[in-house]
């Protein structure tokens, strides 16, 4: 009776690790084959990998001498770390960046940091003083050394690079998405050629354009540099991009939002402002920062028009000809940090997507 | 005198009026700015010395292409020189598409598989591949792997027949004797029997509800068909493999080492994508679709393919077209390994040589945004076609 009476738990096929498994990689026969030929798939990838980054590597040394090559020679990357990441930039001049770097990384942490005050100020020094302290420090002026644009190299020209088309085209973004959905047609017409030829092309072409063309355009004696050029390019076609993921929520919000603003006597900027913008930004963030990812990768290309940045040092750190056949381990290093910072940003735009998506 | 005022004021305060008004400033800008830049380019055009106009499109190239899907050579002109890099852009975009399209779609149902495992091979071959930069991809498989291959002597082989070493990718030629035109217009002929087939079998289930296996009965016509023909005519098609002569391979196709590995980094890299988007629209069929199908006693294939396909397509098909527009526009990084494109063999080579900036630029990038601006125009009408009454 009281055998009977006592509960009867799950059986143990249904529990724990095993109820795991069994549910999650060998429900049925083809369940099971898949699961096999998955760990086989990994058992050939990871393990030859693992050794070569890690246990066979060479991590100490200081000439190609010192690389046992049977695994990889990270040594590679450590001697030419100063321009891998700088460049051609002056040695002695290298704590401006680094100041600037510094910089970035406080006011950074300090607005990641939750529930402290003063965020906005902050922001506001990063979008308007910080700028013009890159510029100062980075370039000389004001008693520092002038550093010619042709020295910056590396990861620092990336970041620049990604840097500045980021934070420029985002608000050129959003002015053309606004004169795209403007009710003159003059002004929509114009601003949706300028977004549809932008996207229409390859960055390569904007680039080969900034570089061939540019020059022509300009009356005589104004002469940019080649890296001002390939900003422009960059910016105006990160923006086209943008335009069109503005355009987007712009498009998703109710028209009883610009109903009600209207209603309440507000002019189109106030409108947009303080309104429609801060809605429709918020509701395309995460394609926002998608866009962004994208810039960051097509920093790559200036390689094309003769910049150095990251990837286009490594390319040549490798023809070195101390340093000859060691491409596989500039590659790989040019790709972990391409992927962290790549990931770093859409790990953030997913928590921010989860962390405003209070409206519903 | 307070009319007059109030008239003024109603005048300039009045919408379409200041509409108009700002409508020309920004016309007058833009038409200033315009107006400055080609002024400017005149002049510099003037004092280098030069030339303006396409006359240079008929003039001797003078320069040779390492691929080419059509004769050319020295002597050809700079238009040859351009159709050749447009094939050559539109092949490695072909291959391109075709392969990412497989990759993407298989890690997409990948990633919904109830496999723990299996799901999670796929998620990391998304986030790690679409992480990259493409170019560095292309780099990689370019220099880092088909560069390092062994010789030719020491070719990676499959089957006898593919060869693989540091001078391309050798497959099989596929030759066709004679009398092998007929079997091309019997599969032509067959396919359209087939099409008909399929209408007639939807005609009749909408009126009767009967259902006719037109899938099957139309594949057995096709490959019967096809096979019979093959044996009748005495197997006009055969294939030539590619063999080692001397220190190179003779024979078959050669498909050099750029074009290899422009098209596997592109495939793999737009597969990430597309895995994403196949999630995506599969996603985006509510689970109730299932659940409904499921309880009218539909059976699981056909629940995939009569109720969550359809529906998951409508999702899948804008954005997978923009991925295959990106596919094109992102071949054009071929120039960065050298493998003769649109952009290399036009915006390079041609240009280097003629200095013809501005109308050269402005023909690759035309090429580019035909693509684009017609694609979209597809996209559009798709969009029409598929369009669910009673949606916005």
């Amino acid at each position: 009776m009281s055998a009977a009476r006592k509960e009867i738990g799950p059986p143990v096929i249904e529990l724990g690790t095993i109820g795991w498994l069994r549910k999650n990689l060998f429900s049925n026969w083809y369940n099971s084959l898949l699961t096999i030929f998955g760990l086989y798939l990994l058992y050939i990838l990871i393990p030859p990998l693992v050794n070569w980054i890690f246990l066979d590597a060479n991590f100490v040394g200081s000439t190609r001498d010192d690389c046992s090559n049977e695994g990889a020679c990270w040594i590679f990357i450590q001697q030419n770390i100063k321009l891998i990441f700088y460049g051609l930039y002056p040695t002695e001049e290298l704590w401006r960046i680094n100041l600037v770097y510094l910089i970035l990384l406080i006011s950074g942490v300090y607005l990641l940091i939750p529930n402290l005050r003063h965020k906005g100020w902050v922001g506001a020094f990063l979008l308007i003083i910080f700028p013009i302290i890159c510029v100062v420090m980075l370039s000389g002026g004001f008693g520092l050394e002038a550093v010619e644009t042709r020295l910056w190299g590396g990861l620092f020209l990336t970041l620049v690079i990604a840097g500045v088309g980021i934070v420029l085209s985002l608000p050129i973004g959003v002015m053309l998405a606004l004169g795209r959905r403007s009710k003159l047609p003059v002004v929509s017409l114009l601003c949706t050629i300028f977004i549809e030829i932008w996207r229409g092309v390859p960055l390569i072409t904007v680039l080969f354009m900034a570089s061939n063309m540019f020059p022509l355009f300009m009356p005589e004696g104004v002469n940019f540099d080649k890296l001002i050029r390939a900003l422009i390019g960059v910016m105006f076609f990160s923006a086209a991009y943008l335009a069109e993921v503005v355009r987007g929520g712009l498009q998703a919000m109710p028209k009883g939002q610009y109903e009600a603003s209207q209603a309440v006597g507000l002019t189109y900027w106030r409108m947009m402002a303080l309104v429609i913008l801060p809605q429709s930004l918020k509701m395309v963030i995460p394609a926002i920062i998608g866009s962004f990812i994208a810039i960051f990768k097509d920093t790559t290309l200036v390689l094309v028009i003769g910049l150095f940045d990251f990837l286009g040092i490594i390319q040549f750190v490798g023809t070195n000809p101390d340093w000859l056949g060691f491409s596989h381990e500039g590659y790989v290093f040019a790709a972990a940090v391409f992927w962290v910072f790549c990931y770093a940003m859409s790990w953030y735009s997913q928590r921010l997507e989860k962390k405003l998506d209070t409206g519903r | 005198m307070e009319t007059d005022k109030s008239k003024i004021g109603s005048f300039i305060f009045n919408r379409s009026v200041q509409g108009i008004f700002y409508q020309l400033i920004t016309l007058g800008l833009v038409a200033l700015g315009i107006y400055y830049i080609v002024t400017n380019t005149a002049r510099n055009m003037l004092e280098r010395g030069l030339a303006s106009g396409f006359h240079f499109l008929g003039v001797e190239s003078q320069f040779d292409i390492g691929m080419t899907l059509i004769d050319y050579s020295p002597t050809s002109t700079y238009f040859d020189s351009f159709i050749v890099g447009l094939l050559n852009t539109l092949l490695v975009a072909g291959i391109g598409i075709l392969f990412a399209t497989i990759i993407g779609f298989t890690v997409g149902i990948m990633r919904l598989s109830s496999n723990w495992l299996i799901a999670k091979i796929a998620e990391a071959y998304v986030e790690i591949l679409r992480n990259i930069p493409l170019l560095l991809q292309i780099f990689f498989w370019y220099f880092a792997v088909l560069r390092a291959l062994p010789k030719p002597k020491q070719s990676l082989e499959l089957y006898d027949s593919f060869f693989l070493n540091n001078r391309g990718l050798f497959i099989p030629d596929t030759v066709f004797g004679e009398g092998s035109s007929i079997i091309f217009y019997l599969l032509w002929l067959t396919i359209i029997i087939s099409i008909g087939i399929f209408i007639w079998a939807k005609r009749r289930q909408n009126r009767t509800g009967e259902r006719f296996p037109a899938f099957y009965v139309s594949t057995t016509l096709i490959l019967g068909t096809f096979f019979v023909s093959l044996a009748a005519t005495g197997f006009p098609v055969s294939f030539e493999y590619p063999e080692l002569k001397g220190f190179n391979f003779k024979g078959g196709v050669k498909l050099i080492p750029e074009l290899v590995a422009l098209t596997f980094a592109l495939a793999m890299y737009t597969a990430s994508f597309i895995a994403e988007v196949v999630r995506g629209g599969i996603m985006a069929v509510s689970k109730g679709q299932t659940e409904a199908a499921k309880s009218v006693g539909l059976k699981q294939n056909l629940i995939l393919r009569l109720i969550i396909i359809p529906q998951a397509l409508r999702v899948i098909v804008p954005p997978l077209t923009n991925q295959y527009l990106n596919l094109t526009k992102n071949s054009s990084l071929a120039a960065a390994i050298a493998y003769p494109d649109l952009v290399l063999v036009f915006a390079g080579t041609a240009l280097m040589q003629t200095g013809q900036a501005i109308e050269i630029i402005g023909m690759v990038m035309g090429v580019y945004l035909f693509l684009s601006l017609f694609t979209s125009l597809i996209m559009n009408l798709f969009n029409r076609f598929m369009k669910v009454d009673g949606e916005r």
